[in-house]
This record gives C-alpha cells, structure tokens and sequence, in this order.
C-alpha cells in the first residue's frame, strides 16, 4: 500500500529508473547466473554439459571468492590429497624429453580437440631456458629441482602437484591434470622427471 | 581490394608474415603490422558492407533493417552502439548489439534463429552479415562514450549475473574467465591477459571490436572472442547471442564505461 503511494507520488518509472537496485543476495545472483548458463549452453564435441558443474572444491572456491575459511580449506584439501593416484612401481621419474614435448603441447580437453592432451605447462610457467615464449599466471619452474633439492619428497611434491594441484593449494589456478585424467600416469612421469632430473636443460 | 593489397604485404615482408602466422608474434611486431593497417583498416570494408546490408531489403520478409530499434528509436543508428549491452522493453532482456541486430533479422526479415546460429562466425571464406551489420552499427559510434546501460533493473540484474558469470570456474581444468583476466600483467605464452576488472583494461574488451584479426585476417565480433575463449576455458559451447553473452558484455562495457570508443579496429 504504502509502496504504490510513494511509487505514484514520485511518477513510477522515473523513481525505478534512478535508482534501480539488486534486491538479491550473491547466492541468489550465483545461482540465478549458474542456471541461465545451464540454458544457453550447449554440449559440443568432447566438452559436455556436465562441465558447468562445480565439485566440492570449486564450490567452495567460488562461493569464497578463492579463499574459504581456514578450516573447510583444510579438509578439502586432504580430500584432494587422497584422490592422487601414486605409480604403483614407486618410480616417480620418467624421460625428461618426452615431459618437454608434454610441457610444450598446449592443446586437449577443448571442444575442438579429439584426444591427446598436453600439459600446457608453458602457458603458464617459465621452466626449460631455451623457451623465452612462457606465460606468467604460474610461478617459474626454472632449476626446479636444484633449488629444491633433488629428493624423493619433492619427487613426491612435483608428481603430486601436477596429479592434483588442489591437494596443496585449494583454489590454486592450476588445472588437476591427474584428477581429472587429462594426462596418463606415464605423462606426469615424464614432467616429474623434466623438473627434477638433475640432467633436465631446467635444471642447468 | 584493400584485403588483397594487405594479403600481398603479408606474402612480401618477412617480418609480416610471422606476425600473421605464428601464433606468438611479439608486440613490438605486432604494434609494426598495425601501423601499417590502421591507414587503411580493412574493417572499414565490412562496415560498408554493413551498411548496404541495412539499407538494402531482405530476407523472406524483402524488408530491409532501416526500422531496426537498437535503443534509440526505429532507424537511429548513430551513437546506438556505444549505448549497448541495453534493456529492450520488447523482448524483456537486455541485448548485446549483435543479439539486437540478430532480433531484427528475425522479427523484420523473417530469418530463422536457427539459420542464423548455424555458422555465426567468419572465416577465409564467409562474413557472417550479422558480423558486418554489426561493423556498421559500431562505425556509427566511433568517437562516442561508452555508456551502456545501467538504470533499468535488469541491466542491473544482467551486469551482477555477468559477473558472476565472469568469476564462475568450473570446467576440466578449474577456469573462469578470472583465471586469465582477473589479475594485472599475466600472459598465456606472450600473449597479454587484460585484467577486465579494472576500468582501463576492460576498454580492451571493447576497443577494436569488432575488428580485423591478422591472425587468420577476418573480421571478428566480439560474440566470436567470447566462443573462443569459452572453448580455451574447457567449458561447453555458448548459445550464438545468448543472454549469458549479453550478460558478459554487460559486465565488461559497464566496467569500460566512460571512455571513448573509436570504432572498429585492429586486432592481433
Ligand atoms: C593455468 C595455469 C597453469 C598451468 C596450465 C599449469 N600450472 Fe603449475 N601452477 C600454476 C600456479 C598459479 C601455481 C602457483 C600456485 C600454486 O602453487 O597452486 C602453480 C604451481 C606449480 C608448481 C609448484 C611450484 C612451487 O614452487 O611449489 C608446480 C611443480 C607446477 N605448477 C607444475 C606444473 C606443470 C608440470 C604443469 C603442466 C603439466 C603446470 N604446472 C601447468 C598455474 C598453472
Ligand atoms: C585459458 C585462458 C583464457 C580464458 C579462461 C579466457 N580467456 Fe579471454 N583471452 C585469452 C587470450 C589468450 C586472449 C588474447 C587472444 C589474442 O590476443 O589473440 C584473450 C582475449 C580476450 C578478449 C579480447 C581482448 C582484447 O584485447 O581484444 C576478451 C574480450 C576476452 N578474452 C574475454 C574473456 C571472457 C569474458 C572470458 C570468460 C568467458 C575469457 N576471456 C576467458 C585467454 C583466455
């Protein structure tokens, strides 16, 4: 009652049109966003409609803006860290050489791409020295190894991360390329081996 | 003629021609190649096109587009782009220019959605017409200030949605359009990331669109830059003129808002 009052005293449209407000909270907004995108996507090649869901992780992540609070963080967290599958041999190191080509390889999981998945690690990370085309969103690989030590925790750290990113960071930017299963276990072999082999051109 | 004159320094100057195929040409070389172009931007050549589309009837309807509403009334196309993503009473959302111009092929010229959604992009070969009406619309504008709608609560609602949008991750491998444009000076191999949160840096989103891209040397919209970067983002495929797109738009011209827009451009 009041309301249609005020809204006629002040001429209706004029009153809405200078000052227009959002009445939803950010959950609502989220939400209402998350199921018009469920509307006007389509599934295309090998990228389906399954891939606008959010996991436990992204949820959190996204609900928090990339920073939940200490204690979800670190249960997610060790959630993520059981999920990694370790090489059943043991053996985290595989042929630096074919990690480069991996590192190189930006293609895969695009709804353009058939199979073979790279690493796209050079998006991202400066690592081998001969390569000067490098992104800048990861930190620089470079020496890796030899500033890390060449240990078998940090063998265990680099195979890990690359397996699950989130295991050790919980909203890191980086992709879980195991998780997910967009690289094969002899792929993060072979990019464990490309940071942490002490003959690696990374870690000259 | 331009095109083909362009095409030939490509072929001739070494240099160019790495700037046209390479995926990574550096900056300095790509600042070089658009000097050369902006004397004579090839996008000019769609805009003209553009505008013989607009004034010349078609489609199943025979009528041309001269009673196209883009915000300003039936017919004003000066100055209508700069005003746009914007609220249209007669479809109850909020339109991106291409989604409007794509309204109006459909209820004036009697196209079909589906027909106009089936290859909506450019390629060596096809210029989509929404691609060069667009070119038109936005040539129109060139000079103007950004102002976008902003006062109706659903170009509200479509900014707050877009954003949400624009921060959303998901897909195989964890990106929203944050993870490339959300922090200042990063790059994906050389390639700048503009950080669209930030009102200088969201001019990007719409300085030079649509524009006359080297690599592959078609014009693009930006209908087109957002597709593209939703398949970079592993997420499945955007509806051609959907409302999230328009909703996108909104959020990164409202953050562009206020600074001139200087038609369409060049782009790498
Ligand atoms: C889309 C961006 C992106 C891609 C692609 C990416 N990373 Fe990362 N990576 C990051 C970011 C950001 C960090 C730092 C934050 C963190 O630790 O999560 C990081 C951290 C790391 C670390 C830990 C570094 C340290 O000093 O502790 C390693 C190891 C690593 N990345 C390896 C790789 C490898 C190998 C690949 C390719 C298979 C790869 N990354 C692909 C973004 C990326
Ligand atoms: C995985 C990386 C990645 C993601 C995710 C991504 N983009 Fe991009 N985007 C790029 C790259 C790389 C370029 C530059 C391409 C070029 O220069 O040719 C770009 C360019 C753009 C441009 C043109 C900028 C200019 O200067 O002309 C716009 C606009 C844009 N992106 C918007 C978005 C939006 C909106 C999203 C989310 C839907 C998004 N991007 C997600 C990598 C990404």
């Amino acid at each position: 009652m009041k309301f249609t009052t005020l809204a006629m005293l002040a001429g209706g449209t004029v009153l809405l049109g200078s000052c227009a407000t959002d009445s939803r909270d950010p959950t609502q907004v989220r939400a209402e966003a998350l199921t018009m995108m469920q509307r006007d996507f389509k599934s295309q090649g090998i990228a389906g409609m399954d891939r606008l869901k959010e996991d436990s992780v992204l949820a959190a992540c996204n609900k928090y803006d990339d920073n939940p609070p200490p204690e979800l963080t670190a249960k997610l967290e060790k959630e993520q860290f059981a999920t990694i599958q370790w090489p059943a041999d043991g053996k985290l190191m595989g042929d630096w050489k074919a990690g480069e080509r991996i590192a190189q390889n930006g293609q895969g999981m695009a709804w353009n791409d058939k199979g073979g998945v790279g690493g796209s690690c050079y998006n991202c990370h400066q690592i081998g020295p001969a390569t000067t085309s490098f992104g800048t969103i990861g930190t620089s690989l470079h020496q890796f190894g030899k500033k890390r030590g060449y240990g078998p925790e940090i063998q265990r750290y680099a195979y890990g991360k690359i397996y699950n990113s989130k295991a050790y960071n919980l909203c890191s930017q980086m992709p879980r390329f195991g998780h997910v299963k967009a690289l094969t276990e002899q792929q993060m072999k072979d990019l464990t081996a490309l940071l942490m082999d002490p003959a690696s051109p990374v870690n000259q | 003629m331009r095109v083909a004159l362009v095409v030939g320094l490509v072929a001739a100057v070494p240099w160019l021609q790495a700037a046209a195929q390479s995926v990574d040409p550096t900056a300095a070389e790509f600042d070089k190649f658009r000097a050369v172009l902006e004397k004579d931007n090839p996008a000019e050549l769609f805009e003209a096109k553009g505008e013989h589309l607009w004034r010349t009837p078609g489609g199943p309807k025979k009528a041309s587009l001269e009673k196209c509403d883009l915000g300003l009334g039936p017919g004003m196309v000066k100055g209508a782009y700069a005003q746009m993503p914007r609220y249209f009473a007669d479809v109850d959302r909020v339109m991106d220019a291409e989604a409007r111009i794509v309204h109006c092929m459909i209820s004036l010229q009697g196209f079909s959605y589906a027909e106009l959604a089936k290859a909506p992009f450019s390629n060596e070969v096809r210029t989509p017409d929404p691609v060069s009406l667009v070119a038109y619309v936005a040539g129109q504008s060139r000079g103007e200030k950004l102002a976008p709608g902003r006062s109706h609560p659903k170009e509200l609602a479509a900014y707050n949605n877009g954003k949400a949008v624009f921060f959303y991750r998901a897909g195989s491998f964890d990106f929203s359009c944050a993870s490339c444009h959300g922090v200042d000076n990063q790059r994906i191999r050389t390639q700048p990331l503009p950080n669209f949160t930030k009102p200088d840096q969201a001019l990007a989103a719409v300085q030079g669109w649509p524009g006359y891209r080297m690599t592959g040397g078609v014009v693009h919209s930006l209908q087109w830059r957002l597709n593209d970067c939703f398949r970079q983002q592993r997420f499945p495929r955007p509806e051609y003129a959907s409302e999230t797109l328009s909703a996108l738009m909104t959020y990164l011209t409202v953050n562009a808002s206020g600074q001139v827009y200087k038609g369409p451009g060049i782009k790498r």
